[in-house]
């Protein structure tokens, strides 16, 4: 289950929609082994594509040089789909490098940049399985 | 002395659960081939067919190899070497696009 705050969603669907058309990326930092996720680290997607993200590989190394200073981990990676639906695709599964994370997908095809319903849904990927898990936003 | 290899947190299966191994050698490659006689099976995570996956990351002290020389980039002792999986995905398209040709055509070993 992930547990997160109403105001970290918030962040996360409203970073999908800037980006939209483009798939956006990014990550919830949290102190390391504590499963909470608190830091929201919105990232810029270096392939700049509606179908693929990818950190840019000098940020990705900051990023977690950061972590590493401050004791955190990434405790939820998120992208977003823009015309699908926020399920992991084929490539989504092969690249997911973080055994720990929970990977979140929204998708913002229905209203794409405009307010309007989104979809939300996280996934735990270990060795090539997916698994859904339960969303508990927490009112904050 | 020697050179410091920072692991992640996928790769440490291969380490036994060691966040940095050390290792000796005077390329990237020559490095990595050292690794391999401690820790099978590690160097065909982050090379293919003579060069670097393109979906691992590897950094020599605070430079991404890809703007050095790849796998023979120069190391020497006190380096430090850090391995990094991209953070990567995409959305099936609606039409098979460039990526999902490309897994086709690779063999599907994942980074």
């Amino acid at each position: 289950m992930l547990e997160i705050s109403a105001e970290l969603v918030g962040a996360i669907v409203a970073h999908a929609r800037a980006d939209h058309p483009d798939e956006a990326c990014g990550v919830v930092a949290g102190p390391a082994g504590s499963d909470l996720p608190n830091r929201f680290i919105p990232m810029v997607n270096a392939a700049r594509s509606p179908t693929f993200y990818e950190f840019d590989s000098m940020d990705l190394f900051r990023l977690y040089r950061e972590m590493d200073d401050r004791d955190e981990e990434p405790v939820v990676i998120y992208h977003s789909h823009t015309a699908t639906e926020a399920y992991p695709s084929r490539t989504d599964i092969s690249y997911a490098s973080e055994p720990n994370a929970h990977y979140v997908v929204i998708s913002t095809r229905e209203t794409g940049a405009l307010d309007g319903p989104y979809e939300f849904r996280s996934f735990r990927i270990r060795e090539g399985v997916v698994a859904e898990e339960e969303v508990r936003v927490l009112a904050r | 002395m020697s050179i410091e290899v920072r692991i992640p947190t996928i790769l440490r299966t291969y380490t036994k659960e060691a966040k940095a191994v050390e290792g000796r050698g005077s390329t990237l490659d020559a490095l990595i081939a050292d690794l391999e006689t401690r820790y099978p099976g590690l160097r065909d995570r982050l090379v293919e067919e003579s060069a670097l996956r393109r979906f691992v990351n590897v950094y020599l002290n605070d430079e991404d190899v890809r703007f050095l020389d790849g796998l023979s980039t120069a190391v020497k002792d006190g380096d430090v070497v850090t391995v990094l999986p991209a953070v990567a995905g995409g959305a099936p398209s609606d039409v098979r696009g460039d990526f999902d040709r490309a897994l086709d055509h690779a063999s599907n070993r994942a980074a």
